[in-house]
């Protein structure tokens, strides 16, 4: 069960948006980011299974032989449905969550436990309310032991980087929902790692925010050479962002496509040649959505 | 503003009828003594330092026994919550060994330890050991699994994860646990010191029963009481407003 169909058809934009018409060019695609598929993988998943005890004795596969490769520098977005396993499969690789089976190598290094080369970004933020803004984007920092008058610069050139300067001192409550996605980005970019796992990080934002935010993240990830691993609901930012995006199935969760996105950067979450990408992702996105809702009525009517 | 009157009033009126029942010597003054002859003997106490240094003695006490029950009661707790068959076995016996007054170690104490300062801090211990352990347990518990996971993520670990993280990240939910903790150790450690006679305020009280001097016995009650409240309104208070404002729990005043 560890075949992954990797098709890649290629976004680039000369090309019809039409799958069926696509002459299949199987890695004719110039990469991204130079570094062929036999070099080294900054991050892999081999072989990765998680089962959940759901109540009473009955079991829930949510992730079912994850085999990925990310390359150093890579700009990997992952969509899928709602509950198919995307924030599990983060956790797992910032190793919060011990797999069932499989292993997380980052360098060709098994994975045992989270390390401060990989920081995730959860979904639910998870932004301490004891400490002050500044004191969240300090945390990482302060437990890698870097020295104080150095966190307290990195500190200020993050929280300037995400527009929260004049909110340093206030505490999480007084933050709207955007404000605090912005710290919790502040807070994993500035504990430097080389790993950031991000989950659905934009999604409680403004568009002019998010537009904002999409930029400075390219940038930053531009020139640290950072590896991303972006979970997101959205396709269109998945495209507008990533160098491939994986599309999730739903339970278990598997990957079902992988697609390279061949569109120039800087890219804009109007642009139509982004539109044309994200719509061919979404109608096979829409056929694992349909699986989901059908899974959920089904088991509407069986509890009856 | 219109809260203290409501107090002002009500207190005047209590001492006013006090004074009255004194005045008309409905009951003789070694049965009822009057509001001024309390006022005298604190007077009085606080004057010949002997107040002063009762309470001294029993706040050492205090701070030494509480102190104690916090530490041993954070382990405890910690790991009561860390185990599963620690949880279902130890936390029954907790609960089960609260119904217990804390004085009834006493005895216990006095044959371990003999007539010591370490007889009386036992019974302080145990008397708030098993609330703070409780509220360690519960605490642990209530708090959001988030938080640890977010601390592990970015690079806590051991003791700093729970110095920084957990510790902070469940105080609101142990905050009234080591509220009641102090007012159970305060209880335990006066009805201590009135049996097991050494200095302190409990001697004291029981002084002016041996003096048949009930100005005194009146006046010592006020100080035990006025003690309790002040630690309990401005220091516990003040650390669970502090704490519901950072945490957003209740709106800043
Ligand atoms: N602690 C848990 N115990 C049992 N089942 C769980 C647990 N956490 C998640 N699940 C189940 O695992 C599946 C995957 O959950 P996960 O949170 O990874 O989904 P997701 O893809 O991130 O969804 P979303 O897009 O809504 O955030 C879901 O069906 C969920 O019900
Ligand atoms: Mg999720």
């Amino acid at each position: 069960m560890t075949t992954n169909p990797i098709s890649q058809p290629g976004f680039s934009e000369h090309r019809s948006p039409v799958r069926g018409s696509v002459t299949p060019h199987k890695s004719g695609l110039v990469p991204v980011r130079s570094n062929g598929n036999n070099g080294t993988a900054k991050l892999t998943l081999k072989n990765l299974s998680l089962t959940y005890k759901a109540n009473g004795s009955s079991r829930l596969l949510a992730l079912d032989g994850i085999d990925l490769k990310v390359k150093p520098g890579e700009f990997l977005c992952i969509v899928g449905p709602s509950g198919c396993g995307k924030s599990t499969l983060l956790h797992v690789i910032a190793g919060l969550q011990q797999p069932t089976a499989g292993h997380v190598l980052v360098d060709d290094n098994l994975m045992d436990g989270p390390g401060t080369d990989r920081i995730l970004i959860f979904q639910e933020l998870g932004l301490f309310p004891w400490l002050t803004v500044s004191e969240n984007v300090e945390f990482g920092m302060k437990m890698k032991g870097i020295a104080r008058a150095e966190r307290q610069e990195k500190v200020q050139y993050y929280l300037r980087l995400v527009h929260l300067a004049q909110f340093k001192d206030s505490y999480i409550h007084q933050l709207s929902g955007g404000m605090r996605q912005r710290v919790a980005l502040a807070r994993a970019l500035a504990t430097e790692p080389d790993v950031l796992l991000m989950d659905e990080p934009f999604a409680a934002l403004d568009a002019q925010t998010r537009d904002l935010l999409h930029d400075e993240l390219e940038r930053i990830w531009a020139e640290t050479g950072r590896t991303i691993v972006f979970v997101t609901h959205n396709v269109r930012e998945a495209v507008r962002l990533g160098d491939r995006v994986a599309l999730f199935t739903f339970r278990p969760g598997r990957i079902k496509r992988e697609y390279k996105v061949d569109l120039p950067r800087p890219r804009h979450l109007e642009d139509v040649t982004v539109a044309k990408s994200a719509r061919e992702i979404l109608d096979d996105l829409r056929e694992e959505i349909n699986k989901s809702l059908e899974a959920e009525y089904a088991g509407e009517v069986l509890k009856r | 503003m219109k809260k203290f009157m409501r107090h002002a009033i009500f207190y005047s009126v209590l001492i006013g009828i006090w004074a009255l029942l004194a005045k008309l010597k409905v009951w003789p003054p070694y049965v009822f003594p009057s509001p001024q002859g309390v006022v005298e003997s604190l007077a009085a106490g606080f004057a010949d330092h002997s107040f002063w240094i009762a309470i001294g003695v029993s706040m050492k006490r205090m701070l030494l026994g509480y102190s104690l029950s916090v530490l041993l009661g954070m382990v405890l707790g910690l790991g009561v919550a860390s185990n599963k068959f620690l949880e279902e076995t130890m936390g029954g016996l907790l609960v089960s060994l609260q119904s217990l007054p804390s004085i009834c170690w006493l005895p216990l104490a006095v044959l371990w330890f003999g007539l010591t300062e370490k007889a009386i801090l036992f019974v302080v211990v145990m008397g708030s050991l098993l609330s703070v352990t409780i509220a360690m347990e519960t605490g642990r518990q209530q708090m959001p699994k988030i938080y640890g996971m977010a601390g592990r993520n970015l690079g806590a670990r051991g003791f700093r994860l729970f110095w920084h993280v957990l510790l902070p990240a469940s105080l609101p939910y142990i905050i009234s646990g080591l509220k009641q903790g102090w007012a159970f150790a305060w209880r335990s450690l006066i009805s201590g010191e009135m049996i097991f006679v050494s200095l302190g305020l409990g001697q004291l009280l029981m002084m002016g029963r041996d003096l048949n001097d009930m100005s005194q016995v009146i006046a010592v009650m006020i100080l035990i009481i006025a003690i309790g409240y002040i630690v309990d309104g401005l220091v516990f208070r003040t650390i669970e407003r502090r704490l519901q404002q950072k945490w957003g729990l209740a709106p800043a005043t």
